[in-house]
């Protein structure tokens, strides 16, 4: 992959975003005008059908816009791979009326396809956890005296040993009436508009 | 100057920015030597957070040398070492006069915004969203402190920037989670999640005497880290949370429980996870609450729940029956930093704890977008990274 190193934004992300919006936009389509759809194809009846594949184009359309788009991305092209598998059996059929159409489907279910097929490679491969070797961080105690030693030390100290809850009931410190409004020691007025 | 800036959803910038100015006389520009990539940085990154503009400098983590002053920031002085909270606080309003620094009634300029969206904002901060001011973030060359002489550091020069550079956050939000457990000697405190503030959520608890510390995750070389810093592990992968809580605590739970994780929890195989999943795809719901149930589930009765994990909005199913029945206390909130780091200091100065432990990676600030991503990923055994612009 080339990359551009002064942007985390690389072009298999925005691939990816591009997958999704199409993604949702033409399942919507399937979803509102499944009739359309059907007539274009030839599939008369097979509404609910396509309905379906509409509602799953949408739920991986967004899925494929999270900050993790590799499962949606996977799952869309397994999508993608059954739509052409059914359209392939359309063409089969010598004497369907709309070969065409199925054809021109077909082409564009197979540039999808493969266009999710390589972003989903893509993102899970930029994307993945290392695997493999794991680091070895057993040494990085963060007590240079050891845990035994630090253990309770803050408390034995008693330096900081809850002294201040967040609360106000035991907050520190004096206070004063939020209502009184005085010049303070940098010469700002409390209370006052500060010209932020 | 060079920064790193957001731009949207996965899309972070090295560019060129203007350099910042001083425009109020408690200002002071910061000469960055060290920041850090924060786990909350990747909630901008994911932008579950909302109120980002695109072309903001990020960044809450960082440090350096007063290179300007205002003529009102008192003992802060060109040429001091200093590191910058997160929290920018005035220091007189009546919530930093309660030590309540991380919700500064003055220093968020888009308070009114912030009031609308959450009934009464906090303070401003760093490069988070103009629902918390609006301020350049410290991922960057330069940067303009708001009320510098409050919010500020100083730090000696014995100690390295890799030891004092997570007072300005992860520490003493790790410190903070652990001291509103109100830890007894006897007692077991669980931590979800074993990242950069959970493993200082570890030290702060074996700190501060807890019996037992047992982190909870599935990544081996963070809980490696964590296990070398006295905690116990659960890997959720491999084994069941709830079984091994029992049986380290006989069958009773713990009696501290702490979320080091926030909106973004990752447990593929859990059924409310994948429900999380879906409701948030679909804009339902912005947050993820699995360790929320999980924590209100097995913790003992009585006990604590602290939240240091970022939540940015709403949340779904969460279980009010057991929370209430139980009587468990929860405590949450931003970091009052300031609160908690003259202890923290001098512990760091009396060699009881070096921070340094968690830093993996170390880069150039040109390096900052593709750190954000082997961050995100956990690549290369990544846990913390630190940037030098």
């Amino acid at each position: 992959m080339n990359l551009d190193r002064s942007r985390s934004l690389q072009g298999t992300d925005r691939l990816a975003r591009g997958i999704g919006l199409l993604g949702i936009g033409l399942g919507l389509y399937g979803l509102l005008a499944p009739r359309s759809v059907t007539r274009s194809l030839g599939v008369e009846g097979s509404e609910a059908l396509v309905r379906t594949c509409g509602a799953r184009g949408v739920v991986t359309g967004i899925g494929a816009l999270t900050e993790d788009p590799k499962p949606a991305l996977w799952a869309k092209a397994a999508g993608d791979i059954l739509d052409l598998a059914a359209l392939s059996f359309l063409l089969a059929d010598r004497d369907h009326p709309k070969r065409g159409s199925v054809k021109l489907a077909m082409g564009m279910v197979g540039a999808s396809a493969a266009a999710t097929l390589y972003c989903a490679r893509a993102q899970t491969e930029r994307h993945a956890y290392q695997g493999g070797r794991t680091p070895d961080y057993s040494g990085r105690s963060g007590f240079p005296q050891g845990v035994a030693q630090a253990r309770g030390a803050a408390a034995r100290s008693g330096g900081a040993r809850p002294a201040a809850l967040p609360s106000p009931a035991r907050s520190p410190g004096t206070r004063t009436p939020a209502s009184t409004s005085r010049p303070t020691s940098t010469g700002y007025v409390r209370g006052s508009d500060y010209d932020y | 100057m060079k920064a790193l800036c957001w731009h949207g959803k996965n899309d972070i910038r090295y560019e060129t920015v203007p350099d910042p100015q001083i425009e109020h006389s408690r200002d002071a520009i910061v000469n960055v030597s060290s920041c850090a990539i924060c786990g909350s940085d990747l909630h901008l990154y994911h932008h579950f957070i909302p109120g980002m503009e695109s072309g903001d400098v990020v960044g809450h983590e960082f440090m350096g040398e007063v290179m300007e002053v205002g003529s009102d920031t008192r003992d802060l002085k060109v040429g001091d070492r200093v590191v910058v909270p997160f929290t920018i606080t005035c220091g007189e309003c009546d919530q930093c006069r309660r030590g309540n620094y991380s919700v500064c009634e003055r220093s968020n300029r888009n308070k009114a915004l912030a009031d609308k969206v959450f009934g009464h904002g906090g303070a401003g901060l760093f490069g988070y969203s103009h629902l918390t001011g609006g301020y350049a973030g410290g991922q960057a060359e330069y940067v303009r402190v708001p009320f510098a002489d409050q919010t500020h550091i100083k730090v000696p020069d014995s100690l390295t920037d890799e030891q004092v550079l997570f007072l300005g956050d992860i520490f003493p939000t790790g410190w903070q989670a652990a001291v509103a457990c109100e830890i007894e000697p006897t007692d077991t405190v669980a931590i979800w999640g074993a990242g950069p503030v959970g493993q200082f959520c570890v030290r702060s608890a074996v700190l501060l005497g807890a019996e037992q510390v047992v982190v909870i995750d599935n990544v081996p070389e963070r809980l490696a880290m964590a296990e070398a810093g006295g905690a116990i592990t659960i890997n959720f992968d491999e084994e069941s949370v709830l079984g091994r809580l029992q049986e380290l605590t006989h069958g009773k739970g713990p009696e501290k429980c702490i979320d080091a994780v926030g909106l973004e929890s990752h447990v593929p195989r859990s059924i409310d996870s994948v429900y999380d999943r879906v409701k948030q795809a679909m804009m339902l719901e912005s947050d993820r609450a699995h360790v929320l149930r999980e924590m209100i589930y097995v913790c003992r009765p009585a006990g604590i729940l602290s939240i240091p994990g970022v939540y940015g909005g709403l949340i779904d199913k969460v279980p009010m029956g057991p929370l209430m029945n139980k009587g468990l206390t929860v405590r949450t909130g931003q970091t009052h930093v300031k609160r908690w780091t003259d202890d923290l200091l001098r512990l760091i100065d009396e060699g009881q704890i070096d921070p340094s432990f968690v830093v993996t990676h170390t880069a150039g600030l040109e390096q900052g977008p593709d750190m954000y991503n082997t961050f995100r990923n956990k690549q290369d055994g990544c846990v913390k990274v630190v940037l030098k612009p």
